[in-house]
């Protein structure tokens, strides 16, 4: 096993053994961090499906996360309140399709328009379809507008109490498991050779006879699904969701997260939110101004530290 | 013989330039075909040209008979056209067997396949360790590409082309950079193409492409001012005025 190897498996079975551990040791608090910390980090998979290893630079994917929560509080709603009877339901088998299918079909809709355009662009673009939907959810009264909506009953699942800490960090941390196991599939599948050569040179990759349109489009849609389940799952750890969950700033800790930790890298992601959690939790404690430590410490990685942190732990592959 | 490739009156100005001046040139089955030309005559913007990356003003371009003037590169690649680059255009970031066995799957027919980690498809892997084998990068294979030296960019670029089992292959310069034994090598390897693929092969080097070509074409200011033999443009003076007497 190389070095690299190590220490995602080493992160790994830390994020698996440390929080429970907290918690039934009767703190806590530290198992809430990390269930924030493992979706954020589903999150940041997903987008470096598409930044890492695509090279299309998101600035909108919390559009996806929050889209995800809604689906979420939305169903939840009209069941407590009534109304949109084909909705309002509990129930996993309609809130987690809804969240994967929706944001699905927004990274496709979205993903048509943003993948004709190239560079900064492209940065512009996808920030701007994020802000639209942030606007969108703001302007709707019903579920709360700008001041945000409570969920007041969690997904019900097959095997796994939402309501129980325990339980719902075990369904992150599977999730997380798995969202890692499918992005390294795809990236080494054929379709990921494809997407990786389509970053590395477009006009090669058409010359020899790829549309890489479409397949970056794919990729954009699972990309955006997976996003939208990590939204599912903050739904129903924060039981609150609001528009500002779609923010720009939102976007720009996603980012954050996968350039920190290490773009195009298995773990780095993953990371990539430990680091995000840590200074968000220590950095905050001493100003309110923490953002801008914060965006110091990423400008110095993304400038002295190929690879971001993984490859600064980790070595080159 | 009949024609894969027919360029008709082809035109392309970027601003004030003509690039490409009414440029009119035919490629014959299994020919060999040269085009040679001052530095920015229009060369490498007709060969963009003929593989869909730039779209001419107007004009038309053929390929065995049907109109492929606007058609998408990755269409053309389809239909069995293949290019290499004058400045070397590989994807860095893979190994030198990746870059390879990419223009092998592009062959596959699509590639949204998810689920086989693409380098375990062996007849992939193993063709593509032929090919590099073939234009002598057998020591090579699992080295990043980055870390090659330019010459043997040069040669990857060849195998990538000659992956694609293209019907026609439009080389751009194979030979630039190359020192005094490369080049040779090169020559050597092109002579091993000839008659298996028809070639539109742009060439600085004077001796390799009367070396190899069947028909040289001069192109000046995006135009063919002759066709013809390596003798008979050897011995064509409006030739020999506009271009071999600077050499
Ligand atoms: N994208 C472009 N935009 C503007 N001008 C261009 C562009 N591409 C080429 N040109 C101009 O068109 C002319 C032909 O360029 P081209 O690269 O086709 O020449 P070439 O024959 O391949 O030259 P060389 O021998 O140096 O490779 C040049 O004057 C060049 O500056
Ligand atoms: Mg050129």
């Amino acid at each position: 096993m190389t070095r690299r190897a190590w220490m995602t498996l080493a992160v790994l079975v830390l994020l698996a053994i440390v929080p429970p551990a907290f918690y039934l040791s009767g703190n806590a608090f530290y198992l809430s961090l990390a269930t924030r910390l493992v979706i954020l980090a589903i999150a940041a998979v997903s987008l470096n499906l598409i930044l890492g290893y695509g090279g299309m630079v998101s600035f909108g994917h919390a559009a996806f996360v929050g889209l995800g929560a809604y689906a979420v509080g939305i169903p939840a709603h009209h069941a407590l309140y009534g109304g949109w009877d084909a909705l309002a339901t509990n129930s996993g088998w309609l809130q987690i399709p809804l969240a994967v299918g929706i944001t699905a079909l927004f990274a496709l809709l979205t993903g048509l328009v943003c993948l004709r355009t190239k560079g900064v662009y492209f940065i512009m673009i996808t920030m701007a379809f994020a802000q639209m939907i942030y606007y969108l959810i703001v302007s709707i009264e019903e579920y709360g507008g700008d001041d945000g909506l409570v969920i007041d009953s969690r997904t019900e699942l097959w095997l796994f109490d939402l309501d129980k800490p325990l339980q719902l960090y075990a369904l992150c941390f599977l999730s997380l498991l798995v969202a890692l196991g499918l992005v390294r599939m795809i990236v080494n599948s054929r379709f990921g050779m494809v997407l990786q050569g389509a970053k590395g040179n477009p006009e090669r990759m058409a010359s020899l006879g790829f549309n890489t349109y479409a397949y970056r489009l794919t990729a954009y849609v699972i990309s955006g699904a997976m996003c939208g389940y990590a939204g599912a799952l903050l739904g129903n750890f924060t039981t609150f969701i609001s528009p500002e969950m779609m923010d720009w700033h939102r976007s720009g800790e996603l980012m954050f997260m996968v350039i920190l930790g290490g773009a195009a890298t298995t773990i780095g992601p993953v990371l990539g939110a430990v680091i995000f959690i840590v200074l968000e939790e220590i950095l905050s404690s001493y100003t309110i101004y923490w953002q801008l430590p914060f965006g110091l410490l990423l400008i110095v990685t993304v400038l002295f530290v190929r690879g971001g942190l993984a490859g600064l732990l980790g070595g080159r592959k | 013989m009949s024609a894969v490739l027919e360029i008709q009156g082809l035109n392309k100005s970027f601003g004030g330039i003509k690039a490409t001046d009414n440029l009119t040139l035919t490629v014959e089955q299994g020919e060999l075909h040269a085009v040679i030309g001052p530095n920015g005559a229009g060369k490498t913007t007709m060969i963009s040209q003929l593989c869909g990356t730039q779209v001419p003003d107007s004009g038309r371009v053929l390929f065995k008979g049907r109109d492929i003037t606007r058609l998408a590169p990755h269409r053309r690649a389809h239909l069995g056209i293949t290019r290499s680059y004058q400045i070397t255009s590989l994807i860095m970031e893979m190994s030198v067997l990746d870059n390879v066995a990419l223009a092998l799957q592009a062959r596959e027919g699509h590639s949204f396949r998810f689920l086989r980690p693409a380098r375990t498809i062996t007849h992939l892997r193993e063709r593509g360790r032929d090919l590099l084998t073939r234009v002598g990068l057998a020591d090579k294979v699992d080295h990043a590409t980055v870390a090659l030296s330019h010459g043997e960019h040069r040669r990857m670029e060849l195998a990538i082309a000659l992956a694609a089992e293209a019907e026609l292959m439009l080389l751009d310069e194979p030979m630039a950079g190359l020192g005094t034994q490369e080049s040779l090598e090169m020559v050597a390897l092109l002579k091993g193409l000839k008659g298996k693929h028809s070639i539109l092969l742009i060439e600085h080097d004077m001796d390799a492409v009367f070396a190899l070509a069947d028909r040289i074409s001069v192109l000046v200011y995006g135009h063919i001012i002759a066709t013809g033999t390596p003798a008979e443009i050897r011995g064509n003076e409006a030739v020999q005025h506009a271009y071999l007497g600077e050499e």
